[in-house]
């Protein structure tokens, strides 16, 4: 629709079809030959510049002016969400994991990212979010977010915990206790009344979990007055746990370990920040 | 197919193409040198153009309790209007407020045709002004034609220069005055004249320069021609009821040149022929062939010819605002009786109740609830259920401030834990924290119950939100 070029004064190639349609032997535009030459010069300065052509099967090739890479990109990107990071960890590092519980922001922060380091190092054990997982013998791992905690729920506890690892302790008695005597324990201690039977105090039982039968957290034994299970709170269940004992050196024995994390994967801060994220779980007890 | 077409050498028209011959485009192959002629038309566009783009220059600087008054702050995605602020929440409002701008373009353009274009929209007036300066330095149309084929010379390459710069600078006003729409407006000139602007900054400016350089320099009609959508939409929206700058032809046709003497030889009509109306036509059109797509409806050629019929002792209103009805005879309609107009300012009475009610119904403070679904409750070593809720507060004022944190509903004897210390909310942005129920499982009837929690200022308890969630527990 150009008015400036009268298209009638130009030779045609000489083909014609259909009747009456030829091909003008115009030049393109001026416009769209400036655009060709200037893709055409992009794309040699683009393949200069980064690294574009294979040389060898070896992993050679052309590496680029502009000493671009993709995981040098890669990491600048990272380097923003660290900073963003940055500013709170450099507080975390020094602080007790109390002092960050205290400090509402910081505890935000970390019940955020905590998510990935409890999902990396402690879910398959405790499940997603703490919520305990199961096996042959009940429960594998006590569940985090309940308020019934073994060694004490308090923020430096869970701490020490991480920390230090655990190893529960409860020795056989099936060499001990006749089959009624353990027959009626276990009855006793379903119930949630150990106290009602007073083979519960005479074989012993008090000496770790004490006269009340609440449990002693200084030595991590059980609490067998409330609705919560170490691993299997049935009359059956109780029962082979008084017999096989836990980590007792019996082949059945019921098991329960968690290994320390300080000094191993786990940086101080990491364990400090796991700490908080297992308290804010809904169990957490004040000091 | 057809015959009589017969067999065409390549090179020549087909008779298909034939109309073409008669179409008088400008494709902007000549400038377009419009007269500035004074009259209504006249005097109407200048003011129309000021009283909307006055403010878009000026609007900015505005200050309100020591920030911006109006502040597009996409830095903090923000809205600030005076007092108000507005979140991206209630960003759905703009969408409204963008329908209301549409609908009323409509409206408007159903009654008198495109009264936008004409005395609004920025390229009308953006053009009007480049061409204004360019009258001032280069002289009138006639002037600034022979100055376009002179050889260059010191004079004109002086004027040209000055003409050039001026533009620029109109350009770059206008890019800055876009930007501090976003950022702050001291702030901004500050980093400008410091060169300290971020890349966007610099980006943004450099395409509103040469964006209206360009456009408003070199494109002009050509924009409202070939680019611009609205000018082909608001086409569709004139019927016969509409009002638009009309040529009668009823009364100027034939038209001619008047003879000395005033012998008339023939009968003739009140056209004098004598250019006038295309002479002042700021998009270069003819008005006498009838309503166009170039026509922009500014109304400069109702001015122009208006001079003319008084000279000539003729009644002005040759070319005026008429509807088709009008000029073919037919009685004038009643607006009421227009349709279109009627379904335009219904949308726009929609559009505006939805404004109305978000503007009071905004809130200065919104509450979000995500229960924990994994697990989705907890049994608690006393026997009772306890259920894990993310709370997200979003406090729109602007002080932060502590909440107290209530339920109503669930289940009886519950224990809210977590918030005994009032949560500290951030205004401006969304703060989260964690709220534990804790109920007795005996009171636990049903496995899941409402429960409806409430957040509250606790130094003005009219500044609240609630959210409805669920309490959930064991199958029962």
């Amino acid at each position: 629709m150009s008015d400036k070029h009268d298209a009638s004064s130009v030779p045609t190639t000489g083909h014609v079809w259909d009747d009456d349609l030829g091909d003008y032997i115009n030049q393109p535009p001026k416009w769209w030959m400036l655009g060709l030459t200037v893709s055409a010069i992009w794309c040699v300065v683009y393949w200069l510049y980064y690294p574009a052509f294979p040389i060898s099967n070896a992993g050679y090739f052309t590496k680029g002016l502009g000493g671009w890479t993709a995981i040098g990109e890669m990491e600048a990107d990272k380097s923003v969400v660290d900073e963003v990071r940055g500013k709170y960890e450099a507080k975390l590092k020094d602080m007790t994991p109390a002092a960050i519980l205290a400090d509402s922001e910081l505890t935000e922060y970390v019940t955020r990212s905590g998510k990935v380091l409890f999902g990396d190092n402690c879910a398959a054990c405790h499940g997603t979010n703490g919520v305990g997982t199961h096996d042959k013998q009940g429960l594998f791992a006590p569940i985090l977010n309940d308020d019934d905690w073994l060694y004490g729920g308090t923020i430096d506890t869970i701490h020490e915990t991480i920390q230090g690892g655990r190893q529960g302790m409860m020795m056989a008695h099936a060499d001990m206790l006749s089959e009624a005597e353990i027959d009626t324990l276990a009855n006793a201690v379903a119930a949630g009344k150990p106290t009602s039977t007073p083979l519960f105090a005479e074989k012993g039982c008090t000496a770790c979990h004490g006269e009340d039968g609440k449990g002693m957290q200084a030595m991590g034994s059980a609490n067998l007055t409330d609705s919560v299970w170490r691993f299997d709170g049935s009359v059956e269940g109780i029962k082979y746990t008084i017999k096989n004992g836990v980590n007792s050196g019996m082949p059945d024995a019921r098991v329960a370990v968690m290994p320390a994390f300080q000094g191993g994967k786990l940086s101080d801060a990491e364990i400090k920040k796991l700490a908080v994220y297992v308290y804010k779980f809904g169990g957490g007890q004040a000091q | 197919m057809n015959q009589e077409m017969g067999k065409k050498e390549p090179g020549e028209v087909t008779t298909l193409y034939n109309e073409f011959e008669t179409w008088t485009v400008n494709t902007g192959g000549q400038t377009i040198h419009a007269k500035r002629m004074p009259g209504f038309f006249r005097t109407f566009k200048d003011r129309a153009q000021l009283a909307l783009w006055l403010p878009f220059f000026l609007l900015p600087y505005l200050r309100w309790n020591g920030k911006q008054a109006i502040l597009f702050d996409v830095d903090h995605n923000q809205f600030h209007f005076f007092s108000l602020t507005v979140l991206p929440q209630d960003i759905w409002m703009l969408s409204l407020v963008l329908l209301v701008a549409a609908m009323t373009l409509f409206a408007v353009t159903s009654v008198a045709s495109r009264v936008w274009c004409g005395y609004f929209c920025f390229q009308t007036a953006w053009t009007d002004w480049y061409t204004w300066l360019e009258e001032k330095i280069e002289g009138n149309p006639t002037a600034r034609r022979k100055l376009d084929a002179a050889p260059w010379t010191l004079d004109k390459i002086k004027k040209k220069v000055i003409k050039h710069l001026l533009w620029m600078l109109i350009a770059l006003l206008t890019g800055i005055s876009f930007s501090i729409w976003f950022v702050d407006a001291f702030e901004y000139w500050n980093k400008l004249l410091h060169f300290q602007l971020p890349l966007v900054g610099w980006v943004t400016l450099t395409m509103f320069l040469f964006g209206t350089y360009i456009l408003a320099g070199f494109l002009r009609e050509q924009t409202c021609f070939w680019l611009c959508p609205y000018a082909r939409i608001q086409g569709v929206m004139s019927d016969s009821q509409t009002i638009l700058p009309t040529y009668d032809y009823t009364r100027g046709e034939p038209r001619g040149k008047i003879r000395k003497g005033g012998e008339a030889v023939a009968p003739q009509g009140d056209c004098i022929d004598c250019f006038q109306c295309v002479q002042v036509c700021p998009t270069g059109v003819d008005i006498r062939n009838g309503q166009q797509l170039g026509c922009i409806t500014c109304g400069l050629c109702i001015d122009a010819c208006d001079v003319v019929m008084d000279k000539i002792n003729k009644p002005r209103g040759l070319i005026r605002y008429a509807s088709l009805d009008e000029l073919s005879g037919q009685a004038a309609k009643k607006i009421y009786q227009h349709p279109r107009t009627l379904v335009y300012l219904s949308i726009i009475l929609l559009a505006l109740s939805g404004i109305v009610w978000g503007l009071t119904h905004m809130g200065s403070m919104t509450l979000k609830i995500v229960h924990e679904r994994q697990p989705l409750f907890v049994q608690m070593s006393d026997g009772s259920i306890q259920n894990k809720f993310d709370f997200k507060v979003l406090n729109k004022t602007d002080k932060d401030f502590r909440v107290k944190v209530s339920a109503e509903g669930g289940v009886k004897d519950q224990v809210i834990i977590g918030a005994e210390q009032d949560p500290m909310t951030h205004h401006g942005r969304g703060t989260s924290f964690t709220i534990f129920v804790k109920a007795p499982a005996v009171n636990i009837k049903k496995d899941v119950v409402p429960i409806q929690f409430r957040v509250e200022n606790v130094d003005d308890p009219n500044v609240f939100a609630e959210y409805t969630s669920k309490f959930y527990g064991p199958n029962k």
